[in-house]
Order: structure tokens, then sequence, then C-alpha cells
């Protein structure tokens, strides 16, 4: 059966490719140090199940190790933007085709492998389309515009060099929320919000609820560990036993209001480092503070829209 | 209350511009240790659940088909395109995307789009080259424009997903209101709904009042 064991050795060999052109690269001053972080996750993409809890742990340490000083940029040969210019004109709108080949196979694949369990695991099928999508999409790619054979890979590395350590973050940041659940902070700050709170008043128990939402959300990065702590201290006792509200406008507006501060915080490094690094801000904030204002806007709407439709009266 | 230190770390790793790598490896051991963990217990778990979520960067096997189609000209590709759409500006370029992602997003569809594979490809390339159409030349509020097409994509996402019923937010709130003994039926999850339209209003309203902004930066 096809699944994550099959894109992990996809993302392995990728990461193993740019980790010995990385360490080859003498234009980079820092070209040990990129070989080393790029052949550390190629490690952990394609042994990590092998290496045990505390191997991946060391190994961990030695990523950050690593990538603590500062990577390099490694200087893969490509085109120079004048080149590309005229390649864009001769080449057309067919690029767009091109680039809609993951995409468009990531959706098939998706709707169509649910229906193949014996084949594909039904459990990982997007993430197993999207493998499939980027490997058709390089077939014709490399049979369309005949590049050199390690072009792709050339031009994968300085995209990965460009993302360098926030490529780890998002993972590396889940992995800080399980100690912190582990550790039980949820419960504690949990605790410390409900003790806050005037008792009998629907005003402040909705403040409360929103408030500690979006706030844990923002240290935590991540709503889903926000809303078991503050639906338990908060939601299902006060909001729905106590006030009666409707169950499932309580849950799915304060999740809502829990994603407002997604948007806020660098702890969402997936959603707000990650691109900021990938699109070459200068700011590593530029994302977050590109949408803050929509993010405060809408917690008030969220808020409001919690208020007025989940209470009867 | 004595846990709550790795939080401390965290805020003033960030606020300082430190490398977070090794301040979230420090808040970690932290916490941990504040918990009363053992050291090695610690590792162990940080270790298991950094092998568990590699599936979230798994999205990066993309990069070698971008390059290559950079190195092929699909950036400037999608500049042309816009700048040879009459009537294409920034703001209803976001906008139309902003609908796309919100309308994709809330059947499932997360994953057909992203910053990988359309933000750095296609939509920041042509919002810059209709921002460029509108008077935007210099690096800095270009990069301003860039953020914001990252910044609508979250914006599309988020307030979109909720109302799809396997999605995870919605089956973990299911699960746990069943926990306290209230069954809901996924179905009634949908006051998604009138979040997503505040959303493409407020948002897009910004997008509107950012074209404004810059035609009148050009008459001046």
């Amino acid at each position: 059966m096809i699944g994550l064991p099959f894109v992990y050795t996809l993302g392995g060999l990728m990461f193993g490719a740019y980790a010995i052109a990385g360490w080859r690269d003498r234009a980079n001053p820092r070209r040990y140090a990129n070989g080393l972080f790029w052949g550390l996750l190629a490690l952990s993409f394609l042994a990590g199940d092998r290496l045990g809890d505390v191997g991946n742990g060391v190994l961990v340490l030695a990523l950050v190790a690593v990538a603590a000083p500062g990577l390099g940029r490694g200087v893969p040969a490509t085109t120079t933007p004048g080149e590309r210019q005229a390649l864009a004109v001769r080449h057309g709108n067919r690029l767009f085709a091109a680039a809609l080949i993951v995409p468009a196979v990531a959706l098939i694949g998706a709707l169509a492998f649910r229906h193949m369990p014996a084949l594909i695991d039904p459990k990982q099928t997007t993430l197993v389309a999207l493998g499939f999508g980027t490997l058709i999409a390089l077939i014709v790619c490399m049979a369309w515009l005949r590049p050199a054979p390690i072009a792709a890979l050339e031009e994968g590395r300085r995209l990965a060099d460009a993302i360098s350590w926030a490529l780890v973050l998002p993972q590396m940041l889940s992995a800080l929320g399980v100690v912190f659940a582990m550790a039980g902070v949820g419960e504690v700050v949990g605790g410390l919000l409900g003790r806050a709170l005037p008792h009998g008043s629907l005003v402040a128990a909705v403040l409360a609820y929103a408030i500690g939402m979006a706030v844990f959300t923002v240290l935590m990065g991540n709503a889903f560990a926000a809303f078991p702590v503050m639906a338990a201290a908060v939601g299902v006792p006060l909001l729905i036993q106590g006030h009666g509200g409707t169950a499932a406008a309580v849950a799915s507006l304060g999740m809502l209001c829990g994603f407002c501060g997604t948007l806020l915080t660098p702890m969402a490094a997936n959603y707000n480092l990650v691109p900021a690094a990938l699109l070459e801000l200068p700011n590593r904030y530029g994302v977050i503070r590109a949408q803050a204002p929509t993010a405060l806007l809408m917690f008030v709407a969220n808020l409001l829209l919690l208020y007025f439709l989940a209470f009867p009266r | 209350m004595i846990v709550l230190i790795g939080i401390l770390f965290l805020v003033a790793g960030f606020a300082l511009r430190l490398n977070p790598l090794p301040v979230i490896a420090i808040a970690a051991a932290a916490t941990g240790l504040a918990a009363g963990m053992t050291p090695l217990a610690i590792l162990g778990s940080f270790g298991h659940a950094f092998n568990e979520n590699r599936y979230v960067s798994v999205i990066y096997v993309v990069l070698p088909v971008i390059g290559l189609l950079e190195r092929y000209g699909l950036q400037q590709r999608a500049r042309a395109l816009i700048a040879s759409l009459h009537g294409a500006t920034v703001g209803r370029l976001l906008m139309a995307y902003l609908l796309f992602r919100q309308l994709t997003a809330a059947v499932g569809l997360i994953s057909i789009a992203g910053h990988a594979q359309t933000v750095r490809p296609l939509l920041a390339p042509m919002a810059e080259g209709a921002a460029e159409k509108q008077g935007v030349i210099e690096p800095e509020p270009r990069a301003r424009i860039r953020a914001l097409a990252a910044a609508t994509d979250n914006v599309g996402v988020f307030f979109g997903e909720d109302i799809f019923l396997a999605i995870g937010s919605i089956l973990l709130m299911k699960g746990f209101l069943e926990h306290y003994g209230i069954l809901i039926d996924p179905l009634t999850l949908s006051w998604a709904i009138p979040s997503a339209v505040c959303a493409f209003l407020l948002h897009g309203a910004r997008l509107m009042l950012l074209d404004r902004r810059l035609a009148r930066g050009r008459r001046r």
C-alpha cells in the first residue's frame, strides 16, 4: 500500500541531493553547514522511524546546533532575469499549464484515491497525490523543456536555501506543543482565565472565551491546542451549560476566534514565517503585518457573531 | 504556574528576533524540567513528535518543479499576463483569489493551492505585475504587496475550511463535545458561514482601499 513512507522517501531523496550539491557548492561560504543541515533532514525523512525517540531527539539537537549560527545560501546555476523574460515569451501560457499539473493531480488524486483503499492509504490520499503530482510534473517538464538532468534539483536547492532553517520551524513548533501538553501548560492557562472571570455575566464569559482562544492560539501557534483548554475552562461549563448557548455555535465561532490568533503569531510558522522566507521578504514578520488588520477585524466580527447568534434571547 | 516559563522564553526569543530554533529547544527543555520530566524524557518526546510531524514539511517536494518553471520564466509570464489584462489591479486580483481559495477550502480542497504551490510562482508575481501597472515600483512597497498575497491565501483558507464537514477542526470540536455528552451533527457546524462572508467583505474591503490608495498616489 502506498502511503506516507512513499512521500517521505521522495522528500528524503530530495533533501539528500540538496545536501550533496550544497556541500560541494564552493560559492557558499557556509557550505558545510548547509550540507549538514539538508543531510540531517534527509536522514530524518529516510530513517526517522528507525532512529527511536531519543535518536530523533538527538537528530533535532544536531539540526538546531548546525542552524543556530545561521545557514548560508547556495549559488546554483540558473537563468538571469533577462533570459527568463525571453524564455517566458517563447514558452507562453504553456508554463501555466505545467504549473497547474501539481494542483490538478493533487485534486484528482485526493478524490480518486479514496476509492482505492487497497492500493493507497486512505488516510493519506492528499499527500500521496501531491507526491505523484510532483513526479508527473517533473517528468512532463523534463520532456518538454529538456533542461540539464540535475537542473530541477539545483533549482529546488535554490528555493530551499531561500527558506533555509525556517523549513523545519513548523515541525519544531508542533513538537514543542506536545511538550507543552505533557507539562500541562494548557490547564494552567485555562485555570488562570477561569478564575479571573466575574460570575454570572454573559458578556464577561463571551469575552474571556474569545480572547482566551485568540491569546492562547498566539502562544501555542495552533487553535487546535487552544480549543480543548478554553472549551473546558469556559466554553462548556459557562457558555453552553451556564448560559444555554448552542453547542455547535460556541464551538465553531470559538475556533474561528482562535484562527484570528493564528494570523497574528510567529508561532504559526508555516502560515506566517515560511511564506515570508519563501517570498524573500525583507521583514521576517511581513506577512503577519499584512494580515494583522484583517485578523483584528475578523476577531471583532466573530466575537459579535458569537454573542448575538449563539445564545437564546 | 512555573510550567509557563517556556512561553516566557518564546516571547522573549521572538521579540529579540533570535534564531527561533534554539529558542524553541530551550523553551521545550525549560517547560519539561519545570513539569518534573527527566532530560531524557523531554528529548525523547520532542524527538518523537518531530518525527511524527514530518508530514507538515512534505509540501516542499514541489520545490524542484516550481524552481524549474521559474528557470524558464514562469514568474515573468505571470507578470506579463496580468499586465495584458485590461482593468487588472492588485485589489481585484487578490479578491478573486480570496474567493477562489475560500470556495475551494469550503469543499475541502485545501492542498490544491498554497504558499509553495501557487503564491510564490503565480499569485505574488501577478500581484506585483498589477501593482507595477498601478505605479508601484520601489522594492519596499512591492515586498508589501507580496506579503499581502501570502496573507490573502491565509485568510482564504482559515475562513473557508471550517465550512467543510470532514476537516480536522470540525472533527476535533465534534469529538471534544461528545466527551462532555454533547452530541452534534457536523452539519450544524455551518456556523462558520457568516464568518466566512465577513472575512470576504472585510479583507475584500481592505484590498479595494489599497487600490484606491494606489490610484491616488499615481495621480499625485
